[in-house]
């Protein structure tokens, strides 16, 4: 990872935006913004970003790359699409911010424990293991993701809403036994597995960054 | 034969034993009432959600959605594709959209594809629960079925996020879209039109992990529908379902306040007003009772 780092500082040198555009899924758009701040009046979490997407446009601009990189802030994209629909410039902000996080975890820059890529992970881990998500299993390892004892921790004081969502049939322990999943798990990893190789390949990777833990 | 015939995707959350598993019983019943087939599309995957950019790459996103088209394709042939979920639904609408725009990445994606035995050919549409009610059958029809009026009971209508933005259900504004408000008012209830919460994020897949900052949203959700008098929540979508309703004791417990405003589905709302009981209706899977609608689907009323 830290690899693919320096292979990156050395190609694009002081063009941050360039590298942005070539590497990052919609980065091509990052130009177009004119700097009118909608998007960080209008974002779920904005009062806790550090950088608001508007701020982030500028940064890429300046050439801060180290600074957007490894920021928190496009990890707290909570996906309300708000930013998006309301740009003037049309730019898909959102998934210009979820590429961003998407390229920094890539690079190793993202911040060590970030709780939304950490979850991020999980998620795709779970969903990918049998095809479908077990809610159970994810929720365990999201819990228990800083250690046993912060998970304990965390599943009592959250053993209220564990109790209701069992008594309302929502949540059962029997899920970590039986998953559901895809008959054709093995194809359909295949075919992730062949994404990634082919995503290494459009984007000129050397190493392939991603796989599929079994 | 059915009226109408579509394959579903139903998503994760809605499977048995997950977290929405009442929001697919009441889908069931509601369609049912409505001759709606649905045929589930085999063998489906989970579409990614909006959560899984660190773990994988774009085109990864877009191999899990084409493939649930492939297979929809093949064995459901020429039937629209129905998602409940409005992330789900997202997912496939945006795959969907990307593809159609580059015909590299219909090749890669068709690459990655063949590795499972599938091709994916464009001609999808994939749409959601509530589009499927609105456009194909319209409020009319949906009017139509409706034994149990939801006479008095005050709902707000809570749209969110994803069933709203990026593409909404057309004709509909971003910032105060009003089919769920129409929906609420067809079959009986009590819609409030000046809901301030209507289309804010509840935090999302967030509240898993920036569980306080999701609260905030959650609470202002909830204090909002208390202001106007409201009787339940109803949404469209079974994150902000799940998220609105899980977490008020978790708010009641940290902040004091005395939050319990039942959060439900519209498809549990028709499924009532249609004559189905608590069961069909998903209403024995909450954890926050909606007493209202609970009483009239344990009320016996004459046959037409």
């Amino acid at each position: 990872m830290g690899d693919l780092n320096t292979q990156m500082l050395d190609k694009y040198r002081n063009n941050f935006l360039h590298e942005v555009e070539e590497k990052v899924d919609d980065g091509h758009w990052v130009k177009m913004c004119m700097q009118c701040g909608v998007c960080a009046g209008s974002c779920t979490f904005g009062p806790d970003w550090e950088h608001t997407p508007q701020k982030i446009f500028m940064m890429i601009r300046a050439g801060k790359r180290e600074e957007v990189l490894s920021s928190h802030s496009m990890w707290l994209c909570t996906s309300c699409y708000n930013c998006m629909v309301r740009c003037p410039r049309e730019l898909p902000i959102t998934h210009i911010m979820h590429g961003l996080a998407s390229y920094a975890h890539r690079l190793g820059l993202a911040p060590k424990n970030q709780p939304t890529r950490d979850f991020s992970l999980i998620f795709w881990d779970n969903c990918t293991k049998t095809g479908r998500v077990n809610e159970l299993r994810m929720t365990i390892s999201v819990y228990f993701r800083e250690g046993i004892v912060s998970g304990i921790k965390k599943m009592w004081t959250l053993r209220n809403v564990g109790r209701g969502l069992f008594f309302a049939k929502r949540l059962n322990p029997l899920e970590l036994f039986v998953s559901h999943g895809c008959k054709d798990k093995d194809g359909l990893r295949r075919a992730l597995k062949k994404a990634d190789e082919i995503e290494a390949r459009r984007r000129g990777y050397a190493v392939q960054p991603r796989g599929y833990s079994s | 034969m059915a009226k109408r015939e579509y394959a579903f995707y139903p998503g994760c959350s809605s499977q048995l034993r997950g977290s929405a598993a009442n929001y697919l019983v009441s889908v069931e019943s509601m369609c049912e009432k409505l001759d709606v087939k649905m045929t589930q599309i085999p063998d489906w995957n989970c579409c990614g959600a909006s959560i899984s950019y660190a773990g994988s790459s774009e085109l990864a996103r877009h191999v899990l959605s084409a493939r649930n088209f492939a297979l929809s394709d093949k064995h459901l042939p020429g039937q629209d594709i129905v998602a409940t979920c409005a992330a789900c639904w997202l997912g496939g609408r945006e795959t969907i959209e990307k593809l159609d725009a580059s015909s590299q990445l219909m090749a890669d994606t068709n690459e990655a594809l063949k590795e499972a035995g599938l091709e994916y050919k464009s001609g999808t549409a994939i749409r959601h629960m509530v589009e499927v009610l609105v456009e194909d059958l319209g409020y009319e029809e949906l009017g139509k079925p409706v034994v149990k009026p939801l006479d008095g009971v005050k709902v707000a209508g809570y749209v969110g996020c994803q069933t709203n933005r990026p593409f909404g259900i057309a004709g509909e504004s971003f910032e105060n879209p009003m089919y769920l408000d129409k929906l609420i008012d067809t079959v009986g209830g009590e819609s409030i039109a000046k809901y301030e919460e209507k289309v804010s994020c509840c935090g999302g897949s967030l509240a898993f992990c920036e569980q306080e900052k999701a609260e905030k949203q959650i609470k202002n959700i909830v204090e909002s529908a208390y202001d106007h008098g409201a009787d339940v929540i109803c949404t469209p979508c079974p994150l902000c379902q799940a998220n609105v309703e899980v977490y008020q004791s978790e708010i009641n417990r940290k902040q004091g306040t005395k939050l319990n405003m039942p959060v439900v589905y519209y498809s549990q709302l028709l499924s009532v007003a249609y004559g189905g009981t608590l069961k069909e209706a998903g209403l024995d899977g909450h954890i926050i009772q909606p007493k209202k609608l609970q009483e009239i689907a344990v009320k016996v009323v004459g046959r037409r």
